[in-house]
């Protein structure tokens, strides 16, 4: 009975080698989240505007990235750009713009739910009271939205690390594509180690993903 | 745009669709039966069975499908269980989806006041009546906006399937891109097909949810 | 007279906060008995523990010689000869009001459909609603609502009726179409437990009132009339006390 390659793991730098490809997902992940929650906050308050104009194009782009899988995408972006704008965009610039693309769609769309979820009633009482429509917004209506939006962004931070998993497939050497080299350099020494190897990847975006997704969800309960 | 490699590459993607739609629904299917079946058990505090079922939900919501994928189609033979790559798809899809699932369902069956169920109990009805009659009936129709949008989002997951070696829309696009570099070609039919597959879905989705929202029983 | 429900020293607690403590009370057949007291006094929790929705810590509940308790199978048979009413009506929002009234004694009972609609009818018309029966709850007014709640409790021949603040929720002016069709059950010989707290109501309904305060009941009377102008316990004064203004 061969090992189940946890052992290669320790052998040499693979395992640093490993966690070094878990923090270029994790790091496309969080430049992309911070650009996008940027852009959404102003894409979700466009959200709420009456033009109908602006209404159509976001609904528009909302619907694409709701739609499309982020692969298809990243494909568009990474293989169809050097073809039609003969642009040379590198495999990371190409992840970035699509999760931008994502985020920016995906948290807008979480601004416009909070804004809207914040009862008529609300701004009427808050008027009553005598006051005015800078102090309305700032201490009844802002508060309010950012506990509802700080759990849900928070949310759109794992969702993002999952998605990341996928920029293997245009290329980028993250902790997937680690892990394939480690395995087929051990091919021969421990043939089983894409148990141990794979079991150890799936740990770890366990081990990354889920206090963030326990953070969000006590954060949700705290603050409902 | 060369209309004749269109025609040529039709047949390719026609295949490609058959195969995403066929591992697609089998896997939703599957997803909404371990949704239902998990959702009853944290319905009803299922001693043990509910401990198993919260751990399954945070493991399979906290990881991405691909890997979830790899593990199962090549880490898992290693140790003698070994599946088709189809049963694979399927199988990956089913318990990532069931995860999420089972948290649409059970806040469904929670969003129907428990004072319902009382109210059957003082007519004589046993739990299990209470269940099928009052609460399930209710929760169903709350649950199917978010049930939809677990659809739309497991077809959109099945774009990784290429990875498993799976011939599908991506594994297409991807082969046809390397093979003969008609690369806007090869993307406009990609876009085509998954507007093909997802459109349908979305717009019902949003009738569904607008019902949903706007009406309830009796209009 | 037999006495149809039974109750001996109940006792029961929420997390060792007493909410009713040895509570002993009997309701003959054809009796009348309105519970009234300050919120929270327990009264609905009391009535909760007649058809074992609440578990109850000691004593007994008694219900046509029968032992209620939650945890056994025959529950559900005693429950059949307990109709309640709740203060939010809940009837069934996927159902229209026929198929709110009939689903227990079809699905319950083992009636047969075609009967369980001709009498649903008949009951229907008795509150004046049988023009609604393919309504929807929610196309219904709130006493309407509550109305349908009362024929669906009656359509399984209940032994003893049991209503839990029925009027707190409905507008003033619906408050009187469901205390008439209450008023009328109880000429008619029904036996009922009535949790409320509209006093003149309580006044004209009553065989006996039953005062609960902190848990306990202080003060019970069958003398109707010389309870509401004179209470003998101070405790029951100071609550009529606040029905009235100065």
């Amino acid at each position: 009975m061969h090992s189940l390659g946890i052992d290669v793991l320790f052998k040499g730098t693979n395992m640093i080698r490993l966690l070094k490809g878990l923090w270029v997902s994790v790091e496309i992940s969080l430049v992309s989240v911070v650009i996008s929650i940027v852009l959404g906050l102003v894409v979700g308050v466009l959200m709420t505007s009456q033009n109908r104009g602006i209404k159509a194009v976001l609904r528009l782009y909302l619907e694409t990235v709701r739609i499309m899988p982020q692969m298809v995408l990243l494909f568009i972006v990474y293989f169809g750009s050097t073809r039609v704008f003969g642009l040379n965009i590198s495999a990371e610039l190409s992840a970035l713009i699509v999760f931008v693309f994502w985020g920016t769609a995906e948290m807008g769309d979480l601004v416009r739910g909070s804004i809207k979820s914040i009862a008529r009633i609300q701004y009427e009482s808050a008027y009553a009271l005598g006051l005015n429509k800078f102090q309305v917004h700032y201490y009844i209506i802002f508060p309010q939205t950012l506990r509802r939006l700080i759990p849900l962004s928070i949310n759109l931070v794992t969702r993002m690390i999952k998605t990341t998993s996928l920029v293997m497939m245009i290329g980028i050497v993250e902790v997937l594509k680690v892990a394939q080299q480690i395995i087929e350099a051990n091919r021969r020494s421990s043939p089983n180690a894409a148990f141990g190897v794979f079991a150890v990847v799936f740990l770890l975006y366990f081990v990354v993903c889920w206090p963030v997704s326990r953070l969000a969800a006590s954060l949700e309960k705290r603050w409902a | 745009m060369d209309v004749e490699v269109l025609k040529t590459y039709l047949p390719l993607y026609n295949e490609a669709i058959l195969l995403t739609i066929r591992i697609g629904w089998l896997g939703i299917l599957a997803a909404f039966a371990i949704g239902l079946l998990g959702a009853v058990i944290q319905y009803f505090r299922i001693p043990i069975l509910k401990r198993i079922t919260a751990v399954y939900i945070e493991v399979f919501r906290n990881t991405p499908l691909l890997v979830q994928l790899f593990f199962i189609y090549f880490a898992l033979p290693k140790i003698g269980l070994r599946i088709s790559a189809e049963a694979c798809g399927i199988l990956g899809l089913g318990l990532i989806g069931g995860a999420y699932m089972i948290e649409t369902v059970r806040s469904g069956l929670e969003s129907v006041d428990r004072i319902q169920s009382e109210s059957a109990l003082s007519l004589g009805m046993t739990r299990g009546q209470v269940f099928f009659y009052i609460i399930l009936p209710q929760a169903f129709s709350i649950s199917i906006p978010g049930v939809v949008a677990n659809v739309i989002f497991l077809l959109k997951e099945t774009s990784v399937f290429s990875t498993i070696s799976l011939m599908d829309l991506m594994f297409t696009a991807k082969d046809l891109i390397g093979m003969y570099a008609k690369t806007i070609e090869c993307l406009f039919l990609l876009v085509v097909y998954y507007l093909i597959m997802l459109l349908p879905v979305s717009i019902v989705g949003t009738i569904v949810e607008r019902r949903a929202r706007y009406a309830q029983f009796g209009d | 007279m037999s006495d149809l429900v039974r109750v001996k020293h109940l006792h029961k607690e929420f997390d060792n906060n007493v909410v009713l403590k040895d509570i002993n009370l009997s309701v003959k057949k054809g009796e009348v008995v309105v519970i009234i007291g300050p919120s929270g006094c327990g009264k609905s929790t009391f009535l909760r523990c007649l058809n074992g929705l609440e578990s109850i810590e000691s004593g007994a509940v008694v219900i046509d010689g029968l032992p209620v308790n939650p945890d056994k199978n025959d529950i559900y048979k005693i429950r059949q000869k307990i109709g309640m009413v709740f203060q939010s009506y809940e009837l069934f929002p996927h159902k229209t009001v026929l198929e709110n009234i009939i689903l227990s004694p079809v699905k319950v009972q083992k009636r047969y459909k075609d009967d369980a609609i001709r009498e649903a009818l008949v009951l229907l018309d008795k509150v004046g609603l049988v023009e609604k029966k393919d309504y929807y709850p929610r196309q219904l007014s709130g006493g309407q609502k509550q109305r349908v709640a009362i024929v669906r409790a009656l359509i399984m021949h209940p032994e003893v009726l049991l209503f839990d603040e029925v009027t707190a929720a409905l507008d003033p002016e619906m408050v009187h179409e469901v205390l008439q069709t209450m008023l009328d059950l109880a000429r008619s010989g029904s036996t009922m437990v009535i949790v409320t707290h509209e006093m003149a109501f309580a006044r004209a309904v009553a065989d006996r009132i039953v005062f609960f305060d902190q848990g306990e009941i202080v003060e019970e009377s069958e003398d109707v009339k010389s309870f509401f102008n004179a209470p003998t316990t101070e405790r029951a004064r100071k609550f009529l006390k606040t029905f009235a203004y100065e």
